[in-house]
């Protein structure tokens, strides 16, 4: 019974949340009550899940009971349960973040139903075993995070809106495309099936390789690599910060964790071919993303060319596809998002209580607001991967894997970044919370109560992370096996022939 | 008959990237809209083409084609509808707020005033 | 109508527009497309037709008002939210696969059965049916919402 419950709770309940807010009307408190109970919710779940997993290994149920390769299978192994938990508690801080940030306009605009939406959306791309599945589940939190983008229809949304839809839309075409092209090589559509029927599969493997590019065209684009993230830091900059928050924690993730499955699942041959590839792209956009974060002082700008960065780092752990590797690009992965979520928010903070973005007109902040500053400096620290929080981890094993399959000159370039990344943020702190005292009249009487308390919440949230990464140690090596050891992840499937 | 398909795909999408490289934002959609055109297209072709008898469960049916493209390519265009009407909404919207339709006139950083 | 023709410089439109034939053929057209949607509804699952092409054909004959009429006319004649008709809709769509729960079985485990009615004879039902009373009546009110959006911006 709970088999075939439990699994789908993390995408029904953001949904139904979502149906009885539009019931309910315009009425901003019954929908924040509404999305703070659901995401409590969905955590609750989450944790289930993560335990249930921990202790019998994957859990999979198949949709109208059809079987595995025929059906929809819905499919939780433990990186998509750890992925789900880290979702959830971000969701409900984010809501929590919005109330006091987002606006009563939005929120009478169905903003928590569309937050809703595109969390139901998140939860399906990370938990389905199907890769047409997947598709649908991006057009669903892509839609969402449509409207989420041009909510509130002010002039920079609808202009960078416009283009950030346009750029999905195609990249959406050409994932459909390449689905056409893997339906007719391998005539199944059942990410474990493919697996084992391409390891069987004792032919010419070549035109996988050319499906290696098209997958990597469609969720690079997703993800924001190298060549393809032209349109994240425009189409970033405009939504709200609540917004952002979401869009900068969860949705390059997303693709990053299209990658990761695909390419551990699917291109498993000509390895030399298509991990090169990902590493060559994944190092270039490390270094476009440093060059960004160092050449501007607005805020809000470096912390967005900084998602680049980590994307990068996550995906040389990717390229390099061993134990090591993929466990660091995991670790990393969930640090990532917790970390990016919390300075998004702090940094939100900081342009709400000023209404300034350019990090250099600010200063002196640190005699108003210490307890925040403080925070600043340890998400700052954290970001960059100071050893006992959660960042070292996952840099530390993916430089090891990188120096033990003598890819010398990328651990390097992971090593470098981080200098890059603790000089950007820290940069922000000096001067907009040290230095030259700022007038503090032009200050913005700004309810903050409830701003302060999620974002100290998701460094808190991260703090923990990084004291209790050995404890967890088990569970990440768990989520890792699954990529580095595809077989591990395709044994739900029934024995067939 | 696939080369046919694939041929005409190939041109839909042809005239798709020339749609989508002009400045106007209509011109832009309607590029979108074949590029779909052209893909789903695609997507019915990689099933194999073949005639037979429609993809339901029927007793006297024994030469049916597989259903599984055309379920997909049925989930594809409710998509792609979707996200048409989105954007037609949207292009309209920022028609009035930004008074252009010209790409070219879309960029940096506009102010509210 | 009157607003289309205005704005193709036809500044003379006369108050009573003379469209007869348009708002006549309308009325009529109008019972047979919603009946050929509802029948294409009816005929899915084990027949080609179903919840979204009856929804769209639905929406079609309901726009097929709104041209020969307006938009106000449309109104009076079919007074619904499209909103609520939506969210009805997506309950429908969302919750008649959870209440597989209820069975134990999997999410989107259908139930059918035959039964004899006497003046129709064998009759399948069949729980995908409200499933997709669900997906018509969301992308009926959709489209229908999307091209009155669109039309109220002429305006």
């Amino acid at each position: 019974m709970t088999t075939n419950i439990l699994p789908l709770l993390p995408i029904m309940i953001p949904f139904f949340a979502g149906i009885i807010m539009l019931f309910t009307g315009q009425r901003p408190l019954v929908h924040r009550v509404i999305a703070t109970i659901s995401s409590l919710l969905i955590i609750i779940s989450a944790i289930w899940l993560v335990v249930l997993v921990h202790r019998n290994g994957t859990i999979a149920t198949f949709l109208g009971d059809w079987a595995p390769p025929f059906g929809i299978s819905v499919v939780i192994d433990m990186a998509a349960a750890l992925l789900l938990l880290t979702t959830a508690i971000i969701t409900l801080f984010t809501v929590i973040y919005s109330f006091q940030s987002i606006g009563v306009e939005r929120e009478k605009f169905y903003y928590y139903v569309m937050v809703m939406f595109m969390i139901s959306g998140v939860n399906g791309a990370f938990s389905t075993g199907d890769i047409f599945n997947m598709f649908v589940f991006f057009e669903v939190f892509l839609l969402a995070s449509y409207v989420l983008i041009t909510l509130g229809g002010t002039k920079i949304q609808l202009q960078e809106g416009f283009k950030y839809i346009l750029v999905n839309m195609i990249s959406s075409n050409f994932f459909v495309l390449a689905l056409a092209y893997l339906y007719s090589v391998t005539g199944s559509l059942n990410m474990a099936d493919i697996h084992t029927k391409l390891e069987g599969f004792e032919g010419d493997y070549s035109i996988m390789s050319l499906l290696a590019v098209v997958f990597l065209f469609v969720f690079a684009t997703k993800a924001g690599v190298f060549p393809l993230y032209f349109w994240l830091p425009g189409s970033y900059y405009a939504p709200p910060m609540p917004v952002l928050v979401l869009f900068g924690a969860l949705l390059t993730k997303v693709g990053i964790y299209a990658i990761a499955r695909t390419y551990s699942l699917f291109f498993i041959d000509n390895v030399e071919f298509t991990h090169q590839m990902l590493l060559l792209l994944a190092l270039a956009t490390i270094i476009m993303g440093s060059i960004g974060a160092l050449s501007y002082a607005d805020m809000k700008r470096i912390i967005i060319y900084n998602i680049l960065i980590a994307v990068g780092i996550i995906l040389v752990g990717v390229a390099m596809m061993d134990k090591a590797g993929m466990l660091g690009a995991f670790y990393y992965l969930i640090h990532d998002m917790i970390i990016k979520a919390a300075l998004f928010m702090l940094v939100g903070f900081l342009i709400y209580r000023t209404g300034e973005t350019n990090a250099e007109r600010l200063g002196g902040l640190i005699k108003i607001h210490p307890i925040t500053g403080w925070m600043f400096f340890i998400a700052a620290l954290s970001l960059a991967g100071v050893p006992p929080l959660p960042g070292f981890y996952g840099k530390l094993f993916i430089v090891q894997s990188t120096f033990a399959n003598d890819n010398y000159i990328a651990g390097i370039l992971v090593l470098i970044s981080s200098l890059v990344v603790l000089y950007s943020v820290i940069r922000i702190f000096i001067s907009a919370f040290w230095g030259e005292d700022m007038d503090f009249s032009r200050l913005k009487p700004v309810k903050s109560d409830k701003l302060l308390f999620a974002s100290i919440a998701m460094v808190i949230v991260s703090v923990a992370f990084g004291l209790a990464a050995d404890a967890l140690y088990p569970m990440f090596e768990m989520a890792a096996q699954s990529f580095y050891d595809p077989a591990s992840y395709s044994n739900y499937l029934p024995e067939v022939e | 008959m696939e080369l046919i398909t694939i041929i005409l795909s190939g041109i839909l999408i042809g005239s798709a990237v020339y749609m989508m490289l002009s400045k106007s934002v209509l011109r832009i959609i309607i590029g979108t809209a074949l590029l779909s055109h052209g893909v789903h297209l695609m997507l019915l072709t990689m099933g194999q083409l073949k005639r037979g008898n429609i993809p339901v469960l029927d007793e006297e049916v024994s030469n049916y084609s597989d259903p599984l493209p055309q379920a997909l390519i049925l989930t594809a265009i409710v998509i792609a509808f979707a996200l048409t009407a989105y954007i037609l909404v949207l292009a309209l919207r920022s028609y009035r707020e930004l008074g252009t339709d010209d790409v070219e006139q879309m960029k940096g950083v506009p102010h509210d005033d | 109508m009157k607003n289309t023709l205005k704005k193709a410089g036809y500044n003379k439109v006369q108050k009573q527009m003379n469209d007869v034939f348009l708002q006549f053929t309308a009325k009529l057209v109008f019972f047979i497309v919603i009946m050929f949607s509802f029948n294409l509804f009816f005929a899915g699952h084990y027949t080609p037709g179903g919840g979204f092409v009856g929804g769209l054909l639905a929406a079609a004959a309901l726009i097929l008002l709104l041209i020969a009429y307006d938009r106000k006319t449309l109104e009076s004649m079919v007074p619904i939210d499209f909103r609520l008709v939506i969210t009805i809709g997506l309950v429908f769509a969302a919750g008649i696969p959870t209440l597989s729960f209820l069975f134990g079985t999997p999410f989107f485990t259908h139930q059918h059965t035959y039964v004899e009615i006497p003046v129709f004879g064998e009759v399948a039902l069949h729980s995908a049916v409200l499933f997709d009373i669900g997906v018509f009546l969301t992308v009926a009110a959709t489209a229908l919402l999307i091209i009155v959006l669109v039309g109220e911006a002429d305006e």
